[in-house]
């Protein structure tokens, strides 16, 4: 074993277990729970069972294993799977099977990992709260009659209920941070760049990235080691080399100056996760770390920016769906033009219906220059408030989201107050930087996540003061799953 | 304040065919959402570039190497409907 296998995969050596025991314990809880708390919307038994006796195969003849060898990974449902369904937990895409696999997931393949299947999601990704899925929502493992967050509601589920160990989900907005932190998770955001985008279903082009998803910050490093890097099939995708995350963590760390966003932490904030919050500082505080507040003005106008920009960017994406190569289609139509109208009215919920219609509206004669050019400025302030931030501070902290997990239904039909629960996690994208939720403490008894953004591929030092506060805030507690 | 004419508008644009109900709903839905939204008209931008993109990529070029292509059975896999090795749509009109 000269190369650093997973611990899960260490075990095999150990003589604990076989890959297939491995995956069957995950099929076996998959089958018992996943009704009840719908993280999966496909298991890919077969195939699953196949890959983990390939490994079996591989571990018997000697030959060179991959870090993950044999290890379960849940794919969130916007990340193309050859040969497997990939709905985007839509019905316009309800029977569609991809005919290559995105990236992200031949890396994984690569380094014999196990696809054990694909999880729920708000529709291609717009929502956060898993309640705009086609398929019905996803249920929180620490309470059921509340949302595990969204839009990449399903991966959060499955690692909290140990239906998985890992998890691919995609954040364009705080899609990976929030569950994570609904669901007493590590999740991270990535430098925009880092980790290729090749067969992730767009939603908004410039803000989408592929993020990891795990029960800790060793396992979050470890993954995202496995899906970074450079990709020709990705023109946005950087070329810089990958660092070694994993010897990051291990390595001795500098003294940090760490900065309160007072913008994403103040006003607006839940009491319960406030005193969370304040309780982390002082014991980060505790640990060394200098912590001081800062303001950045300019996120006040953060959300009005995105929920222009994200939609504009989605209202285009969203076009290809017309019935014609692919996905649903209306047959009762009688000419082209209504097939479009009827297909997409028939395919499309209502939640990405409102984000279509606003975005065409934002581009629309009369109204661009208002809208969407408008908020793009808005983008450049804050981009230029966070490198003003960053010659002062090594990274920024806040809350991950407002509140704790809010109960299913309390926000579906107010679009709005949906909105408003990415307020902490939305600037991050709209610079392109990296960004980690950790669960930091529980307040009535739900999850409350914290937030460390860092500077674009400042990975190393993110994963750095997340390990310090994960050893400061000794997070223990489960689900009761 | 967006009126329900505009919503009419945009569905048209969108290629989205919306009920009576639909229309009622995006129509006040839109509105609250947008007059939200309009808060950035608040802010003076005169001197501020748009950011369309993270980083400032143009002209991304790769080696101009030959691959194999899909194979026209595998692209027609998922075609709602095909014909004669092509994407069959509804008349044109």
């Amino acid at each position: 074993m000269s190369k650093r296998l997973h611990p899960l995969a260490q075990k095999f050596f150990k003589g604990e277990l076989t890959p297939s025991e491995l995956l069957e314990s995950y099929l076996v809880r998959i089958e018992k729970h996943n009704p009840s708390l719908n993280a999966y919307l496909t298991v890919s038994f077969d195939e699953a069972l196949s890959q983990a006796k390939k490994v079996e195969e591989k571990i018997v003849r000697g030959d060179d294993l991959g870090v993950l060898a044999g290890v379960p990974v849940a794919v969130k449902d916007n990340i193309c799977t050859e040969g497997i369904r990939t709905t985007c937990a839509s019905k316009i895409l309800e029977n569609f099977i991809p005919i290559y696999d995105a990236t992200v997931i031949e890396k994984l393949k690569a380094e014999d990992a196990i696809i054990v299947g694909k999880t729920n999601m708000d529709e291609f990704a717009m929502g956060s709260s898993t309640e705009n899925s086609a398929f019905g929502p996803s249920k929180n493992p620490w309470d059921l009659d509340r949302t595990p967050g969204g839009s990449s509601g399903g991966s959060a589920v499955a690692v909290a209920a140990d239906l998985a160990p890992l998890a691919l989900g995609s954040d364009t907005g705080g899609s990976i941070r929030q569950p994570a932190a609904f669901c007493g998770l590590v999740g991270l955001k990535p430098t925009y760049g880092l980790v290729s985008r090749y067969g992730l279903v767009a939603f908004a082009s410039s803000l989408d990235q592929v993020g990891p998803m795990a029960k800790n910050v060793a396992d979050c490093a470890f993954l995202l080691q496995v899906i970074a890097g450079h990709d020709p099939k990705d023109s946005t995708s950087f070329p810089n080399e990958v660092p070694d995350y994993l010897a990051c963590l291990e390595e001795p760390f500098k003294k940090m100056k760490v900065g309160v966003v007072r913008e994403l932490a103040g006003e607006g904030i839940e009491k319960g996760v406030k005193e969370v919050f304040d309780w982390a500082l002082n014991r980060l505080a505790d640990a060394g770390v200098i912590v001081e507040e800062v303001s950045l003005p300019s996120f006040e106008y953060a959300l009005s920016a995105y929920y222009l920009i994200a939609p504009a960017e989605a209202s285009s994406n969203l076009a290809r769906y017309d019935g014609v190569r692919y996905g649903y289609r209306d047959f009762e139509a009688k000419d082209i033009w209504e097939m479009y109208a009827k297909t997409r009215a028939e395919g499309f919920g209502a939640e990405v219906k409102r984000r279509i219609m606003l975005g065409t509206y934002a581009l629309s004669a009369g109204y661009y220059e208002a809208y969407y050019g408008q908020a793009q400025k808005i983008r450049t302030l804050i981009i230029q408030d966070f490198n003003r931030a960053f010659e002062q501070y090594d990274l920024l902290v806040s809350p991950t989201a407002p509140t704790v997990p809010f109960k299913l239904g309390e926000k579906v039909d107010d679009p709005l107050q949906m909105y408003l629960s990415d307020v902490c996690t939305i600037p991050v994208n709209l610079a392109g930087l990296p960004a980690i939720s950790i669960p930091a403490g529980l307040s009535d008894g739900l999850p409350v996540g914290f937030q460390i953004i860092g500077s674009s591929f400042s990975e190393p030092m993110v994963f750095q003061l997340a390990k310090l506060a994960e050893e400061a805030f000794s997070f223990q507690f489960k689900p009761s799953y | 304040m967006i009126s329900r004419e505009d919503v009419e508008h945009i569905a048209w644009l969108a290629r989205l065919e919306l009920t009576e109900e639909e229309i009622e709903k995006f129509t006040k839905q839109l509105g609250q959402i947008l007059e939200h939204a309009g808060k950035i008209k608040e802010v003076d931008t005169r001197n501020i570039k748009p950011t369309s993109h993270p980083w400032p990529l143009k002209n991304v070029f790769r080696e101009d190497v030959p691959r194999e292509s899909i194979p026209l059975e595998k692209a027609l896999k998922n075609a709602p409907q095909k014909e004669s090795g092509a994407f069959m749509v509804p008349k044109i009109t």
